[in-house]
């Protein structure tokens, strides 16, 4: 099953290689990870997926929770929440296609950011399983090269006074039973 | 007042009441020993490797609960303490290792003796800094400190660049830090402890087994009144001897590999399993699927990722073992267990561990069982350190450990040359006990060069080697699962024997080193023991030299295999107790 962190982290050196190095380490499964500042300078947010059945994926969180420069993580699998990705993606595109491969993109709300004498490069923004689909569709135009981001999310906000926090306190007691990995 | 990066390093040091600092110099630490040069408060000791000052800061700790301290120089001074930190680390020793790094603008420029340290030694730290500005050196050293002693303890890196060690600047050394990314949880959940407390009360087959932790929580007292209180019987791990006392009616001994049939039948039956401080290590567990089938599990450690890891637990508690234990104290309730504890009466019976006194059959040479029923009598209460391989399990087997902290061996790791390194360590520490390193011939050879440590401090370790000729354990292995065939495993192989050998006699070339000889080349005392009537004499002779370590060379039987012995894949209630035989 694919799980989504998110996680607070000290924005020191080293931190993502510590990360990265307990999933290789250990012969966990790391999908993809993201990393970027948030509002405060010392502090980074990491968005990580992993895949793993149920009991290690308690050992991946265990294990992370136990990484000193880790100050917070969040499981937002459980959790309503907002999952994106970005992908740019240059097809092979003749003169003559540019339109097919125009209307393609559209159909995904893409955007073509270049376009060269035989390719073009499109920008598209979505779940993953959107980019999948989308660089599916491209595959019969010969698709040159593919960038992807990883996957960037965030919880939802409150819908309704108190269910939202009821959601929240129902999730962190969970988790809690699993010592201590907090929620937000 | 501005002073420089060694100073307030040395400044940590006495803050930290630090009385030892294991080291080797180097190039880029200079002014590090230089301004310890002058420092009458902490002494500081030159191992011969670097390896053996990790040993020997490690073995400090273990033996005392304070944290081991060792420096070294950059490049191949800190590669060479990377056995040293991954066997404190699977071990939870607390330790904290500096090394020297080269000046920051030449990091990244494969300079001259530059190693990435920490990146080396990144997944076998507990955590580790390379100080890349002045102003934070003093609240790393204090976080170092802070870090590698508490919660689940473990090793902790401090890379130096030289010229952060050179740079002057502020001389605080904060009395405190707060770090937000750790918080280790020590008082266990109320309402998980309660129901610790009517699991054991109404189980009819009740168990405790105690591992490691109870040494790191000083939890070995109020432990032994829970047992008393409760009268349940306890197994222990490797890492758990000594956390109750070896000669309690109610210990049953190790549990795992090389346990005790008792421990093994124990677990194997029970029907609440009580672990403490332990981690269901695969050499005590065995086989998964066969291990306490019928147990429900409690289990109480200081790390969440050790529980439920290898093994489901029902009742799992984080914290630390000692306040865990005084909270769940005034709830523990006697069980009912007379049946259960004459069932162990009876096994224990059926397949007692039994030494045999006098010459081994056949060769006449010494039987390792009984040179350390005799250690054990002359030293009960000793300080035991061990090497890796039969020594070490011999050790658990027949010796009988009273204290807590009185073993020290690489339990995780399992690190050849540990023993001899960490023994100088813990003689450091404990200048008025006997401390006795129970070595293979083998794997006191990989770090003999401390033997000029010890003779140069004048201190009274004594080695007891038993010596088979043979890295007796792989051996052993090779005996029993690989048709006898012993590739690579005689010390005393020579040009002149034949490609495979047909098995031990008197046609095998003469052993190599001398280690009487070699003791007394190094200025300590080398004695020799071949026949059983010697072994207390000479015990007793090395029990008077009190300003010199003793090698005593004990030729022990070749082939002795240690048993009873759980093989590889095996269940651990399907134990051998020979070499052809099967429970």
């Amino acid at each position: 099953m694919t799980h989504v962190l998110s996680m607070l982290v000290e924005n020191h050196q080293g931190v993502l290689s510590r990360i990265a190095g307990l999933f290789s380490g250990r012969g966990y499964n790391l999908e993809s990870i993201t990393a970027g500042v948030t509002t405060d300078t010392q502090i980074t947010r990491i968005t990580l997926v992993c895949k793993g059945e149920d009991n290690v994926f308690d050992q991946i969180k265990k294990q992370l929770n136990k990484l000193i420069d880790i100050i917070k993580i969040t499981d937002l699998s459980p959790l309503p929440s907002l999952h994106r990705e970005l992908a740019l993606i240059k097809v092979r595109a003749m003169p003559n296609l540019r339109g097919e491969v125009f209307q393609v993109a559209d159909v995904f709300r893409a955007r073509v950011l270049d376009v060269g004498i035989d390719s073009m490069v499109l920008e598209v923004t979505g779940s993953s399983d959107k980019i999948d689909n989308f660089i599916a569709v491209l595959q019969p135009y010969s698709i040159r090269e593919v960038a992807r981001s990883g996957l960037i999310s965030m919880e939802r906000g409150r819908k309704q006074p108190n269910t939202q926090s009821q959601q929240r306190k129902g999730a962190s007691e969970k988790l809690n039973e699993d010592f201590k990995i907090t929620i937000a | 007042m501005k002073i420089s990066g060694a100073e307030l390093f040395v400044k940590a040091l006495k803050a930290e009441g630090v009385k030892h600092l294991f080291g080797f110099p180097g190039g880029v630490v200079i002014p590090v020993f230089d301004t310890l040069y002058s420092e009458p408060e902490i002494n500081v000791i030159l191992t011969r490797h670097e390896q053996g000052a990790v040993h020997a800061a490690d073995g400090y700790a273990r033996s005392t609960g304070k944290t081991g301290v060792c420096l070294v120089t950059s490049g191949p001074g800190a590669t060479n303490t990377v056995t040293g930190i991954a066997t404190a680390n699977f071990d939870s020793v607390p330790i904290v290792c500096f090394t020297g790094q080269v000046s920051r603008s030449m990091i990244g420029n494969d300079a001259f003796q530059e190693a990435d340290i920490v990146g080396i030694t990144r997944p076998i730290t507990k955590h580790n800094y390379l100080v890349l500005d002045r102003k934070d050196l003093g609240r790393i050293l204090k976080e170092a400190f802070t870090i590698a002693n508490s919660g689940r303890p473990g090793p902790v890196l401090v890379d130096l660049p030289k010229d952060v060690i050179l740079e002057k600047g502020d001389d605080e050394y904060p009395a405190k830090v707060t770090i937000r990314g750790y918080n280790p949880v020590l008082k266990g959940h109320p309402n998980q402890i309660k129901r610790a407390a009517v699991a054991l009360k109404k189980a009819k087959r009740p168990l405790f087994y105690v591992g490691g932790g109870i040494h790191i929580a000083g939890a070995a007292d109020i432990f032994r009144k829970a047992v008393k209180k409760t009268g349940v019987p306890v197994v222990h791990s490797l890492m758990g001897i000594g956390a109750f006392p070896g000669d309690d009616p109610l210990s049953l001994g190790m549990l795992g590999m090389h346990g005790t049939y008792v421990a093994n039948m124990a677990v194997s039956h029970s029907d609440l399993l009580f672990g403490i401080g332990n981690r269901f290590d695969d050499r005590a567990t065995g086989n998964l699927s066969k291990f306490a089938p019928e147990a429900t599990i409690v289990h109480i450690d200081q790390d969440p990722v050790s529980i439920s890891r290898n093994v489901p637990v029902e009742v799992p508690i984080v914290g630390d073992a000692r306040l865990v234990l005084e909270q769940l104290m005034p709830l523990l309730e006697a069980p009912k267990t007379d049946q259960w504890l004459k069932q162990i009466a009876a096994w224990r019976k059926e397949h007692p561990l039994e030494v045999k006194v006098g010459q081994a059959e056949g060769t006449g040479h010494l039987r390792p069982d009984d040179v350390i029923q005799t250690i054990c009598q002359t030293f009960p209460d000793a300080i035991i350190a061990t090497e890796v391989g039969q020594n070490q399990m011999w050790v658990s087997q027949f010796f009988t450990f009273r204290h807590p902290r009185s073993l020290l061996t690489s339990g995780g790791l399992g690190t050849m040359g540990y023993g001899f390194p960490a023994a100088i360590g813990a003689q450091f520490a404990n200048p008025d006990k006997r401390v006795i390193d129970i070595a293979g011939d083998g794997s006191i050879q990989m770090n003999i060069q401390e033997l000029a440590t010890a003779v140069q401090n004048r201190l009274p370790v004594i080695v007891a080697i038993l010596n088979n000729g043979y890295l007796g354990m792989v051996r052993q292995w090779q005996e029993l699962f690989f048709d006898r065939r012993y590739s690579s495993t005689c010390l005393r192989t020579g040009a002149e024997c034949p490609p495979e050998c047909k098995g031990p006699g008197d046609h095998c070339p003469a052993y190599h080193p001398d280690f009487v000889k070699l003791a007394e080349a190094y200025g300590a005392v080398g004695l020799r023991v071949m026949k059983h009537k010697d072994i207390e004499p000479a015990l007793k002779e090395a029990g008077k030299i009190k300003d010199r370590p003793i090698f005593i060379d004990f030729i022990v039987e070749r082939e002795f295999n240690v048993f009873p012995m759980v093989a590889p894949g095996a269940g651990i209630a399907e134990m051998m107790f020979s070499e052809g035989g099967q429970s």
